[in-house]
């Protein structure tokens, strides 16, 4: 993409192509030029790329030197024990309970608000009056403070909660549950939660996506004689398929790394069992609170490495296409 | 692009319509699921703990207004508001800054490595904060910077520019590169173009990284949970949840203080909504 940038071609005087004989002064000139350009480019880049090395980069590199060592976090780690706390890691029945969760929080957030979110931005994709009041609405979920919508249901679903009574008070008392408590049951309710907080995300980009998509299609596909139906699924869907793709990319990743909801949410006790723990809540359990400094930042790096190879992975067999076009570029 | 029915049929907006009444059953449907919890709390809020817990579903008999005085005359309530505005305008403030500063010599510049120290900011995409999170405070720690608002800001600052350049590159790409040359013949060097050309223009997208910077770092979580552990700098997420566990019978107050803690980013959001999809448009152009 380099050539079809309208930017400035300054590209180092030397190997610019008019070739031949100039005058020594033009050519001193020219050198200013471009030290002049190499000081702007350095000063401009120079304090963003210093921030993301040091609180990006950085700690990742020491994660893996920490994971290596025993170590309470006081003084520096001298106690190195190798690979023990990743074969540890995975010796844990509680840390496989919590990758068997963030699974099915990945699986379940595709599958459930892909699906539902498509739905819903087809619908309020339509042009009628008070579309704009419903998309606000549709969006709040997401807007809300993670911390505070786990409050919310956490007292909603509590055993003497709103939902139950709710229940009780329809003549569904059967279907009363103990929601957060239940060791079999608490992750299928938690990945509800995290539906109901997350599906207006996706359906903010489905609805930016579907902006893109020509309303002359449309138009044209109506005329040949298409109904609404025929035109969603033939003309829109196909052109939303870079949209859907980044957002199963997005939704991937933070499913993989989910704390707040679960945290907030989840009692601590049901957590501790494994049953409603995910990696993060369990990296945070072990390595900040427990103060098993080491393991923890073996669990980071496992973590780490199961979102890279995930999104690599992603990449390699879903985004190819789009990623050129669609985040990296505004094609014009 | 709104459904601005209350414009004249002049603009050149096509005409908005009354769309079938299985449009509205099912966009009732939507709205239905997603504030009525959030509805269900604002009005708990008005109600007692021994109404709740006589009938969770009720509705308030009579009215109170004791719960929202009450969480309103804390001054920990104003404290907290503000270190999450404190925390927030500065990671905004840094992201732009940072982000456009970047941004402009990715889009505007050609030299050798453009396109490395591009790729070199997007893996940032691929490193979720959350996993960084126990080296982050470990290092935080090392610099003396726990139990600051830079332990805050200066990693958000960093986890969102990856993002941040992602959205603004293509946006100062696509200025017209004859502005450019007309400032350059007027004289305007490189870095004037900057601040009083490229700025201006690009104000939507500066506006759109700006929104998202600052929703992020006013609802972030756990790494205030970590670095901030003096309470005196706990900020709007840290206190709901400290409230919440330290007075766990007062359900009325928990509710009230929940609904207060969500207004300012749903106001917020209410006035930025548009902004917001606009941006996006442009990064999930296809």
């Amino acid at each position: 993409m380099t050539s079809t940038n309208p930017t400035l071609d300054l590209a180092g005087g030397a190997s610019a192509p008019p070739a031949g004989p100039r005058p020594a002064r033009r050519s001193s000139a020219r050198a200013a030029e471009t030290r002049r350009k190499w000081y702007e480019i350095i000063g401009l880049t120079t304090p963003a790329v210093i921030v993301y090395v040091m609180f990006v980069l950085v700690p990742m590199g020491f994660a893996f030197y920490y994971s290596l060592f025993r170590w309470r976090g006081v003084g520096p780690p001298t106690d190195f024990v190798g690979f023990d706390n990743y074969v540890l890691a995975f010796q844990d029945p509680i840390f496989l309970d919590a990758l068997r969760n963030n699974a099915i929080i990945v699986f379940g957030s595709l599958l459930i608000q892909g699906p539902i979110a498509l739905g819903v931005a087809l619908l309020l994709n339509r042009n009628f009056r008070g579309r704009t009041v419903f998309r606000l609405l549709a969006f709040v979920p997401y807007v809300l403070a993670e911390v505070t919508v786990g409050i919310m249901w956490k007292l909603l679903l509590s055993d003497a909660g709103t939902v139950n009574a709710m229940l009780e008070s329809l003549g569904l008392g059967s279907l009363v549950q103990a929601w957060l408590a239940d060791l079999d049951l608490v992750i299928w309710t938690l990945l509800a939660v995290l539906t109901w907080k997350y599906v207006g995300f996706a359906i903010i980009l489905l609805l930016a996506g579907l902006s893109n998509v020509p309303q002359e299609l449309n138009e044209a596909a109506a005329i040949d004689g298409a109904s609404w139906w025929q035109t969603q699924r033939h003309v829109t869907l196909p052109l939303l398929g870079p949209t859907i793709r980044i957002w199963m990319f997005l939704s991937m990743i933070g499913s993989l790394q989910v704390f707040d909801v679960i945290w907030v949410t989840s009692v601590p006790a049901v957590r501790s069992l494994g049953a409603s723990a995910t990696m993060a809540t369990y990296m945070v359990d072990n390595g900040f609170f427990a103060r098993l400094w080491g393991y923890g930042n073996a669990v980071a790096v496992i973590l780490f490495a199961i979102s890279f190879v995930a999104a690599v992975l992603f990449q390699r067999f879903l985004l190819r296409r789009d990623i050129e076009g669609a985040i990296t570029r505004r094609a014009n | 692009m709104a459904a601005n029915a209350v414009l004249p049929r002049t603009t050149k907006r096509r005409p908005v319509s009354w769309g079938n009444p299985l449009t509205y059953a099912l966009a009732l449907a939507v709205a239905a699921v997603s504030i009525t919890p959030v509805i269900y709390v604002i009005i708990g809020g008005f109600r007692t703990t021994p109404q709740i817990v006589a009938n969770p579903a009720g509705l308030p008999d009579p009215w109170v207004w004791d719960n929202y005085a009450r969480v309103l005359s804390q001054s920990n309530f104003w404290r907290q508001v503000f270190n999450s505005a404190v925390v927030s305008l500065g990671t905004t403030i840094g992201v732009v800054v940072l982000g456009v500063c970047a941004a402009f010599v990715l889009a505007r510049y050609t030299f050798r490595g453009r396109e490395v120290l591009y790729t070199f900011f997007t893996l940032g995409l691929l490193f979720p904060a959350g996993a960084a999170i126990l080296p982050l405070y470990l290092m935080l720690r090392d610099l003396n910077l726990i139990n600051s608002y830079y332990a805050v800001i200066l990693p958000q600052v960093a986890f969102a520019l990856p993002l941040t350049i992602v959205i603004l590159r293509p946006f100062l790409t696509a200025i017209p590169r004859e502005l450019e040359d007309a400032a350059a013949i007027d004289g305007t060097g490189r870095l004037g173009f900057l601040w009083r050309i490229m700025l201006p223009l690009s104000r939507p997208a500066l506006v759109t990284v700006g929104i998202l910077a600052f929703v992020t770092s006013w609802n972030a979580f756990l790494l205030p949970l970590l670095v901030l552990g003096d309470a005196s700098l706990h900020t709007l997420p840290l206190g709901v949840q400290n409230f919440s566990s330290q007075y766990t019978s007062d359900t009325a107050g928990i509710l009230a203080f929940t609904s207060l803690a969500m207004l300012p980013a749903l106001i917020f959001f209410t006035f930025a909504e548009k902004q917001i999809v606009g941006g996006l448009q442009g990064a999930v152009k296809g």
